[in-house]
């Protein structure tokens, strides 16, 4: 059964991760490289805060903003631009890799229990692994535009961490228990992390355009649903070993 | 085929569904939330357009 989950999650992960580098570089990059722009101090949003004082025009702001991009916290990655955009895909790949072998782990704890998946039940289970990696964790932890404020790190990681685990569970006992306890159980998993709530900076300092923030995000989860649609069908389909 | 064996077929099957969530959960520590700095560095676009918290 090992070598059916990895041979299904490979094949379902590389073909969702090429459809993601696709999307993401048609929608998504412009947003990023725009947004770094603004953090590095490159372009000056009208409405920022002044760093110093209210009297400066907009040069005084621009060099005040370039010089605080040389202060090491800059994060900006190293590459330069093609080798960036190819790490890109890669990373893509592998991290839908990674979320088809998760799909997949499922898929196999299913049939111990006698429930078959195929490219519908497969879809179900992407849109449920969309929920859980991606749509609950945004709505603590908004998508991030390169330039925009957050708490600290790994506070934020064990949130995302928490809520993923949180919401796959909710779902996977909505989608396969029975009965009214379920329900609750399931209820109280999916509110549980927004109740504890995800760790935010104490203001909100981020310099980018909130137009841009808006688009990067919406446009992200987007992305995101579409890619994770196909790869819980494809993984679906692949571990069901049909023909379509 | 006695209930034994039919018992050891599941653990066995539970065995591979944990191995494979495991390999799962490693690929995705390591591409989303490891922060070594070429990690970092390789993987940001992904990691702020899937909302992975970045940095």
């Amino acid at each position: 059964m090992i070598q059916r989950m990895v041979t299904s999650a490979l094949f379902a992960g590389f073909a969702a991760g090429l459809l993601a580098a696709l999307l993401h570089f048609a929608f998504v990059q412009k947003l990023i490289l725009l947004g770094e722009g603004y953090e590095t101090g490159t372009m000056v949003h009208f409405g920022a805060p002044a760093p110093v004082s209210h009297g400066q025009d907009a040069t005084a702001t621009a060099a005040a903003d370039a010089e605080h991009a040389d202060d090491g916290h800059s994060h900006e990655p190293a590459a330069p631009a093609e080798n960036r955009n190819a790490m890109t895909s890669l990373f893509f790949g592998l991290t839908y890799i990674a979320y088809a072998l998760l799909l997949t782990a499922g898929f196999g704890l299913a049939q111990v229990y006698g429930k078959a998946i195929g490219l519908r039940e497969g879809l179900l289970w992407g849109l449920a692994g969309f929920a859980a990696f991606q749509l609950a964790p945004a709505m603590g932890l908004a998508p991030e535009l390169p330039g925009s404020m957050a708490a600290d790190l790994t506070a934020r990681q064990l949130w995302w961490l928490g809520t993923a685990v949180s919401t796959g569970l909710a779902l996977a006992v909505l989608g396969y228990g029975k009965g009214a306890l379920s329900l609750a159980l399931a209820a109280l998993l999916l509110a549980l992390p927004h109740v504890i709530g995800a760790p935010h900076p104490e203001g909100f300092s981020g310099v980018a355009p909130p137009e841009l923030a808006a688009a990067f995000a919406t446009r992200s989860l987007g992305v995101g649903l579409i890619v994770w649609a196909a790869l819980g069908a494809l993984a679906g389909q692949f571990w069901s070993g049909k023909p379509l | 085929m006695t209930t034994k064996t039919l018992t050891s077929t599941k653990s066995t099957a539970l065995m591979s569904v944990l191995f494979v969530a495991m390999l799962g959960g490693s690929v995705l520590f390591l591409a989303g939330h490891a922060q070594s700095q070429a990690l970092h560095d390789a993987a940001h676009d992904v990691r702020h357009a899937t909302g992975f918290p970045c940095h």
